[in-house]
Parts: structure tokens; sequence; C-alpha cells
């Protein structure tokens, strides 16, 4: 049901780099899955609303007032490559 | 004195009366961590000196949950201590702020004792998809304490934490409770603040108590809920919680819900149920059968929909701003591809797969949409059954605790061992798993699900079938030391 | 074959809150990198956005002077993306629930009103920003990039056109008076090169009379006006070259080249991005009642319709006057602060409308930027109304206070430039004039007296202008003889 080229479709999505045997096992796993959960598809929903939220909660909002930040050392603390005071990544073009 | 067995409830009363200390509780749950957490392996990060000074500072305080030892499911994010949801992708980080329920705790008085393992970013049912390895069950260490929260369930089930923090997304608090003979709290959707609980499908999860007793899940959850200003999902319990005291079942009906306790349910543990229902009956409780017409829809709806919420809440691992990343990569997209490879686990990866699949261009309507849809019916069930039920019951996990190595190769299968705690979940509902014996020596948990915010019925019963089922059982780590 | 360009616009604005759309963070423009930042706003674990009510105001006001409708409800949704500028991995938007929809804003097009449909306009957040480290700058060939995050978060309003403007000029009248209308709201600073206010533009073409559409090319990212309707212009040019070579037009994303005038494309439409667009679950839905409707109407600014209406019958103005000083907010605002301390609001008009603007458009000033204040305009039009300078001396003195922001009276004063009305002074200078020219006198006596405007400008002449005319004239016409 799911094959290589839907795989690695989704993979590439996700930014996930599968290879090989791993594109073998996520296909035979996710056909499977898919399989037992397209147990749906059988239900008549047509007229049932779609729920997103348990809660009937509608417009929570706070006030548009400024709050400290955290510094910027706190801020660059956890980067895994960091340049003067920004965070550093490879070139954004693919190479 | 078996400090070990005691409850919060009883910890505090001791201490109040000057029977205890502070420090000699923590330090009997550090000692403990000591002697057995090198198998048990319920921790990813002990907080020794922190808990000893805890501890210290809390001698003579009258906070209400003061120098109670308390572990912190590592998915909770705490201030200057290492917080890495069980992953690779998070080893070493270090979060600038705490999560609003560990802080609301702490202010509290509750002594933390670490940070417990779990499955990576709270996805699986055994903690064996934890990057650092698994967690055992106390009263089998050839099994597995369950999961997503295996680390905090065999913590307190092994005397390791007196309780503990939690969190249940499909049943990652109840399940772990279940197999590992504790008491399990999964509060309505909106009651505790999920600021600073590291996302995994956030329409779901919730934090909650794994304790020793209901009265203790009780009396955590006073300190757990209220309305958060930095969750716009959270609102304030309409009810303040009430500690349990009243045992009488009398009156209350109870459903006990066909489709999630026949088939499909292991023999053993069915006869367990089957005893504690009866034993509630007698103990004066209404017990009839009761329907959840589409059970068989909610595991499927939930591998959508959890998996999909999953796919964007994961997405922000990308190697930039903290955690890993991969080295040498020519340009950004490469970059990502390779951390996100090294950092993410295989039952992740197959959740991000699975859940960016439903979302994709073509396929939304089939499964997210429809998913949704499925939700709607859920809910319609349970308000149906709440129609005519106080409560509902049903066996928390369709078997025990399996055994290490067993189902992690079959995806499908590991899915099944949620098939009673999801509904919850997708309708939102508090559900309490509290322990009523024992199969093949093994601990078989209750599920009691109430309707929204129905928190103090809910604890109520459970306490009262505690009583009636009078479990009094703890894992051979505890009895050790009587 | 004629073509007809068919163009529709997606405008983003920056909100001009004080926080961020999700976080309390500042939103301001530039500073030290990494300054203004919190977990939210940089994606940390467990961090949960919490709406800004400012921003949802702002989006309403903007709504509401589009004439949009605003349905009752509106939700979030997730747009899944990785880019190192998007920390979460996804950026929160709107997608098939946006806030408003079906509007229309009237603009002038070659004499005519014109009346372009908005789509929708919808609440998102913008992007961190990246710094392209190489030998450009730009992303092409770039090495690699810094990413600072005191932008990421801002609050976004993107306002999506019907393919309604056939010309890059009626593109440019559209976004002059979209960007006059959002600073009248006091919504944005709508600063283009700080980003604060960014256009798209979707352009196809088709042979006039057709009724169907090309296919369609996306400009990305133009940060003037002036280039939007240069790289329009280009575009078509390119198209219609295209169809008459008998090639296709691409659908794609192409970037217009300011230095060279060139368009080259982007990328190709078909590795089509897959944004796996769903509900987003922190957030809960926006219900517009009427009554929230209603209270933004109430709060909404002045639109420039409405204040071009009010110089009118208010202040007497023409009303071409009316329109031109409600063509820009801080034209409009100089002119009216000008007036409450003046009073003549025609003779205001015509120093602003006069003076300034000749000032203004020679240096590219704004009103708010220029050095004359409402203030000191009103003082120098004091000193020519009291008869301290003549009106002529007073631009001179207009003029000075532009380039130095000196106050009228001191430039007279430095100058020396009081008018001179004293009559003995005069007298001495008239007499002398009359001494030197006894032909002019001769003439005056034989009945030409036009003559007397020679002797006026001796006069001047030798004051430097300084002269009260009206006395010189009285003078005059005294000391000639009959």
């Amino acid at each position: 049901m799911v094959n290589h080229d839907d795989v690695r479709y989704v993979a590439g999505l996700a930014r996930l780099k599968l290879a090989g045997e791993e594109l073998d096992r996520y296909a035979a796993q996710l056909s499977t899955i898919l399989n037992h959960v397209n147990k749906i598809a059988e239900l008549e929903l047509d007229g049932v609303e779609p729920t997103s939220h348990v809660l009937e909660l509608t417009n929570v909002f706070r006030e548009d007032e400024p709050q400290p930040s955290i510094s910027q050392v706190a801020a660059l603390a956890n980067g895994p490559e960091v340049e003067g005071n920004a965070f550093r990544v490879p070139a954004i073009v693919r190479k | 004195m078996n400090l070990l067995r005691l409850t919060a409830m009883e910890a505090l009363e001791m201490m109040g009366r000057g029977e205890l200390s502070a420090d000699e509780l923590t330090g009997a749950f550090l000692d403990q961590i000591d002697r057995h957490d090198g198998d048990v392996a319920a921790y990813l990060y002990v907080n020794k000196t922190g808990a000893r000074e805890a501890a210290a500072a809390a001698g003579g305080g009258d906070r209400p949950l003061n120098g109670i030892p308390t572990a912190i499911k590592d998915v909770l994010c705490t201030e200057g201590m290492l917080t890495t949801c069980g992953s690779r992708m998070l080893e070493g980080f270090v979060p600038v702020y705490t999560a609003t329920c560990v802080s609301r705790l702490t202010e509290a008085g509750v002594v933390n004792l670490g940070k417990t393992n779990m499955d990576e970013f709270a996805m699986g049912s055994s903690t064996e998809n934890s990057a650092f390895g698994p967690t055992r069950n106390p009263w089998d260490l050839d099994r597995v304490p369950g999961g997503s929260s295996g680390g905090s369930a065999a913590a307190v089930a092994a005397g390791e934490a007196m309780w503990a923090l939690g969190s249940d997304t499909g049943g990652s608090i109840r399940q772990p409770a279940s197999f590992c003979g504790v008491v399990g709290f999964k509060p309505t959707y909106g009651s505790v603040s999920r600021y600073g609980l590291v996302a995994f499908a956030s329409s779901f999860d919730q934090v909650g108590p794994l304790t020793r007793s209901v009265g203790d899940a009780a009396l955590m959850l006073q300190h757990l809920v209220g309305k958060d200003p930095r969750d716009t999902t959270s609102v304030a319990h309409p009810e303040q919680i009430v500690i349990p005291e009243d045992r009488d079942l009398s009156g209350l009906r109870i459903g006990v819900i066909s489709e999630l306790s026949g088939e499909g349910i292991d023999p053993g543990v069915r006869e367990v149920f089957q005893k504690a229902v009866s034993t509630m009956a007698d103990a004066g409780a209404q017990m009839e059968t009761a329907s959840i017409p589409h059970a068989e829809y909610c595991i499927p709806a939930y591998y959508i929909l959890a998996p999909a919420e999953a796919s964007a809440n994961l997405a922000r691992y990308d190697g930039v701003r903290f955690g890993l990343r991969a080295g040498g990569a020519r340009d950004v997209i490469e970059m990502y591809e390779e951390t996100r490879s090294l950092g993410f686990g295989d039952e992740v990866k197959r959740r991000i797969m699975l859940g960016t699949y439903a979302l994709s261009s073509g396929y939304y309507d089939a499964y997210y949409g429809q998913a949704q849809k499925v939700r709607t019916l859920v809910v319609n069930d349970f308000d149906a059954a709440f129609r005519e039920f106080d409560l509902l019951v049903s066996p928390t996990t369709p078997t025990t605790a399996f055994g290490l190595g067993e189902r992690v190769d079959d995806p499908l299968t590991m899915y099944m061992s949620d098939i009673c705690t999801v509904p919850a979940n997708l309708a939102g509902l508090p559900a309490i798993s509290i322990p009523v014996g024992l199969d093949g020596g093994m601990p078989v948990g209750m599920q009691i699900m109430g309707p929204a915010f129905s928190a103090n019925r809910l604890l109520q019963a459970a306490h009262g079938a505690e009583a009636a089922v009078a479990f009094n059982r703890v894992s051979p780590l505890v009895e050790e030391r009587d | 074959m004629d073509y007809e360009p068919v163009i529709g616009l997606e405008i983003h604005v920056e909100l001009s809150t004080r926080s961020k759309m999700f976080c309390g963070c500042r939103v301001e423009f530039g500073g030290e990198p990494n300054t203004r930042t919190c977990p939210v706003c940089l994606a940390h674990p467990g961090a949960l956005p919490v709406m800004n009510r400012q921003a949802i105001r702002y989006l309403g006001r903007i709504a509401l002077a589009l004439e949009c409708s605003i349905p009752e409800r509106s939700i979030f949704h997730r747009k899944n993306y990785f880019y190192p500028d998007l920390p979460k991995g996804y950026q929160i938007s709107q997608y098939d629930q946006p806030f408003a929809v079906e509007g229309g804003l009237s603009v002038s097009v070659d004499g005519e009103m014109v009346t372009v449909g908005i789509e929708r306009v919808h609440m998102e957040e913008d992007t961190a920003k990246n710094i392209h480290a190489g030998v450009s700058g730009r992303i092409a060939g770039s090495l690699y990039s810094m990413i600072d995050f005191n932008r990421s978060g801002t609050p976004l309003v993107e306002i999506v056109t019907k393919p309604h403007i056939h010309s890059p000029q009626a593109a440019r009248s559209f976004l002059n008076r979209l960007k006059n209308t959002l600073q009248f709201l006091d919504v944005s600073d709508c600063n283009m090169e700080e980003g604060s206010l960014r256009c798209d533009a979707n352009v196809s073409i088709r042979p006039v009379g057709d009724r169907e559409l090309g296919v369609k090319t996306e400009l990305k990212n133009m940060n003037s006006f002036r280039y939007i309707e240069k790289g329009l212009s280009q575009e078509i040019r390119r198209q219609v070259g295209l169809l008459e070579s008998g090639e296709r037009v691409v659908q794609q994303t192409v970037h217009f080249d300011v230095v060279t005038g060139e368009i080259s494309p982007l990328r190709s439409k078909e590795e089509a991005q897959d944004y796996r667009y769903f509900p987003e679950p922190d957030l809960v839905p926006l219900v517009a009642s009427a009554d929230f409707v209603a209270g933004i109407r109430e709060e909404m600014p002045e639109l420039p319709a409405d204040r071009a209406r009010r110089y009118v019958s208010q202040h007497g103005l023409p009303d071409y006057d009316a329109q031109v000083l409600t063509s820009d907010r801080e034209l409009s605002d100089f002119y009216e602060e000008s007036v409450s301390l003046y009073g003549d609001a025609k003779t205001v008009s015509n120093w602003v409308m006069g003076e300034l603007l000749a000032y203004l458009n020679h240096t590219g000033e704004t009103a708010g930027e220029c050095r004359v204040t409402p203030t000191a305009l009103a003082e120098l039009l004091d000193m020519v109304k009291g008869g301290d300078i003549s009106a002529n001396i007073g631009k001179e003195v207009f003029s000075e206070m532009c380039d130095t922001g000196e106050s009228a009276a001191a430039i007279v004063a430095r100058k020396g430039l009081t008018q001179i009305s004293d009559t003995d002074e005069l007298e001495a200078l008239i007499r002398q004039v009359i001494e030197e020219n006894p032909a002019q006198v001769e003439q005056y006596r034989a009945g030409k007296v036009k003559v007397i405007g020679f002797f006026v400008g001796q006069v001047m002449k030798q004051t430097g202008g300084r002269a009260n005319p009206r006395v010189v004239n009285r003078l005059l016409k005294e000391r000639l003889p009959e």
C-alpha cells in the first residue's frame, strides 16, 4: 500500500533521511499501520463535525504588555553552533 | 519502619507531628535509588545534592507538600536541570524555564528527586523507546514497566519516589501505573497546564500524578490544577479538588464498558477485573453493562491524530537553536536530515512519518479529517453513556506487563496495548487506574472514567473501590525493606 | 496580439503592537541580535503560544477598513515547512477559516475610481531573520547563514487581493492607497525598508477580451513600490515575449533583480510545497461576535476619506486640498496640528501644500521627519499675520527653518528680516528714491499712476524686501506730486 516513493516523499517532507533497508522497513510498517487505521474509512461521516478541541473555549488572549525577554547569553546557550551573537547554520541554498 | 510504604498523606501527618523529618524521608528514597536504580533504571537524572538541600530547607516548613520526595518525568522542563525526553535529540539540553506544573509542586514544598525515564518524546507503551536504555518493572525485572511514563511508575513502585509526575497522551500515565501496581490519574484535558510539558500531541497531552494511593493522587492534583495564562487551553477547575474520605460506593451507577472488557482482554486480566467489579457491587455500587459503540475506532483515530500533531510538534528539533546537530552537512537541508535521523529513534521516526503522511496533500480528508470526525463520535458516545451512568470502568490494559523486547518489532501490537486508555484521551475525559489484583504475580489495573471535570466524583469512587478491593500489595523491592 | 495583465497582490504587514503575537517579547526593529527572545519565540520544547489581544484588534481594524465581512468564527492552522528562520518548523497562520473575507479598496487608476477586491485578511506570525554570510550578502552563493530571532513571532497580517489589477501602475496606486489606509489605522509603521510592509505579486497575461486566466508567476519580496511597478512591467514583458515566440509561461516563483532589471526563476512550483495545514491545537478558536466587531469599530481611527470630508465640511477647504492633505498620514497630522495651533485652515493648507510639500518632495523626507514642526509653522504664520515679516520673507524663512531647524523668530532676528513699518525710516528712503528718479516722477505726474510700482520696487530693493509694502504705498502716494 505504501511504496518506496511514498516513503521517500514523506521522509523528505519530514526532513528524515531514510535509505536502503529503512525504506523497506518503513514501507512495510506504515502499510500495516495504515491498513489498520483505515478502518475509520468504513464509517459514513458526512455531516459529522470534526473535533479539534475537546473544550469549547474561544477568545483566550493576553494583553499587549511586553514582558522581559531572556538574556542573549541564555538564548544562545543551548545553540549547537553559535557565532558571535547569532545561531549559525550551513548554507541555506542546496549545494 | 519501612518509610517506602508510606503515602504522601501519611508522611505529611508524621512530619507534622514531628515523628519524621524531611531529611530522613528524602534520605530513605535516595538510599533506595542507590540500592536499586542500577537495575530498575527509573531515573535519567538523580538530583541527589539538590534533593538533600531541598529536604534540609524543608525542615519545619509549613508548605502543604513540604518535603515530599517527588520524581518528575523527563518530559517536563526544569530550569537549569537536564531535560531530555528520553531522546538523543535533547541529550544535554538544559531548559531556561520550568514547567508550570513543576513550579506549582515546588512552591507547595515538594523535593525534586530527579527526572525519570520515558519512551522517547512520550511515544511508546514500554519505556523501551528511551534512547538511554529501558526501565524495568520493579515487580519483575524482566518485564517492561509500561510507558511512556514508565520511569515515573517504576520509581513509585520501587520505592524510589513517594510519588511522581507523568504525562498521558494515549494512556501514558494509566498504562504504566497498571503495569507497576500504582495509582495513575489523567485529569480532564485543560485542567493542568501544559506549559513546559514537551509536546507530543497537543490536543491530547495532560500531566497527572502517579501515586501509591487515590488519596495521594487527589492531594497532588489539588496543587496541579488551575488556569495558566501561559496555556490558553487550560481552564480553572470548576470545583476545588477534595481529598476523598468517604468510602461508600452505594448509590453510584457505574457502567462496565462492554467493548473494552471482553474480547481482546487477556483472560487473566479479565478475571481479576471482574472480581473487582463484583467487589464494588458488593460495596453498594450499581454495576451494569455500558457501551461505547465506536470504541473499536479509537485506536485508528488516535494513531492518525496524535502522530499528525506530533509530526508538527517535533519539527522544532532541527539542530538550529538547541539540542543535537549532526556535523559535516554541506547545506541546511542535509543538516536537518542528518540531525533528525541521528537524533530520533525508530518509533519517533515512525510516528513522524505516519503523521506527515496523514496530513500530506491528497490524504488529509481521508485520514486527518475523517479521524477528527471519529473523535466527535467518541465524544458523543461518552456523553450518551454519562447520561445513564455516573462513571464507567474497564481494565486499564488488555494484558499485564509484557516481557522486555517482546513487542519492539511489532508496532501495531504495541499500539494495541493502549486500546482501553485511548478513548478517554480522544474525549478529553478524566480517568484513573487503580491496582485491583495480581495475575501471575503481576499487577492488574482497573480504569475508572468520568465526565469532564468530574475529578471529585471520580476520586471519591476510586477511593471507595481501592478500599473495597484492598489490594495492599507492594513490589518486592519495597517489601524487602520491611 | 494585445495582452491584458492580470495581477493579484499578497501584502504582509507587521503590526506595531508593543509585544509579539504569541509572547511578551518586545516588537522593535533591529537591535542587538537575539536579545528579544524567549522560550516561545525560540520554540523551545514545551513552550506554548498565547494570543496578543491588541494584534487581533488591529487585524479587525484592517478588515473593517477594507470593508471585509468578518465571519463569526475563525481558527488558526499550522503551516508546516522547514526553514532556519522558522523556529517551530511551522508557522501559525490561518487557512480555510480566515479572520476576514470579501472586501475591497477603491483606488484611482488613470483618473477613474476602481475597486480592487480583497480576497482575505488573516493573522499570522513573522519569521526570524537570516543574515547570509559570504561575498554578496545574498542567499545564493552564501557559505553559511546567521539567525537572529528578534523578529520571530512579530504579528503579521496577510492581505490578499483578488486578481483585479491590470497594470503595474494600478498595482502601485493600490499599494499607495493601502499603505496610506494602514497608516491612518495606526496599526503599522509600514516601513518598507525595515520590512514592516512587504509585497508579493501574482501575475499572468491573457489576450485582451479573454476571460480565462493565464499561467501565473509569483514575484516575491519586492521592497519598494517603485520596484514592484518596475518588476511587474518587466515580468509582463517577459511573459508577452514568451507567448509571442510560441513558448509557454511556467508556473514558478521569480525574482526581480533591481540592479540588472532582470527576472530570474527562484523555484518551480513542480517541487511544490506541501504545507500539511491542520488546525493549531495550542490555540482556541477566535469568535468575532457582533459586540466584538462593534468594539473594534468604535475604536477605529478616522480613515482618510472621512478626514477629507471633515476638512471640506468643517475646515471649509476645497475638495482638492482635502484630497492632497489626506493622501499621507503624516502630512494630514501635520496639517491638523498646525490648524489647531494657528486657526485659519486655508492659510495652513496653502503653506502645507505649497511650501512644506515642495520641500518634502524635494528631499524625500516625510512630514514627520521634517525639522519644521506644526508649532514652528504656526509661529511663523503668526509672524506673517502680525506684520513682523512679509509673506514672501516668510517663505524664505520657512525654507531656512527646514534646513536648520531654527525657529522663525531666531532666523528673522539673526538675518535682520523684520519688516520695516517705521514711517520715519521709510520717509527718508522715499525722499531719496523720488529725488534720484525725476523721469519717473514726471511720468507719474503726467497721469501714469502705474509707475508707483517702480517706486515700491526701488524701496524694496533698498531694504532687501523688508519694507512693509502697505506703508510704502501710502507714503509714496502722499509724497509724489499730484
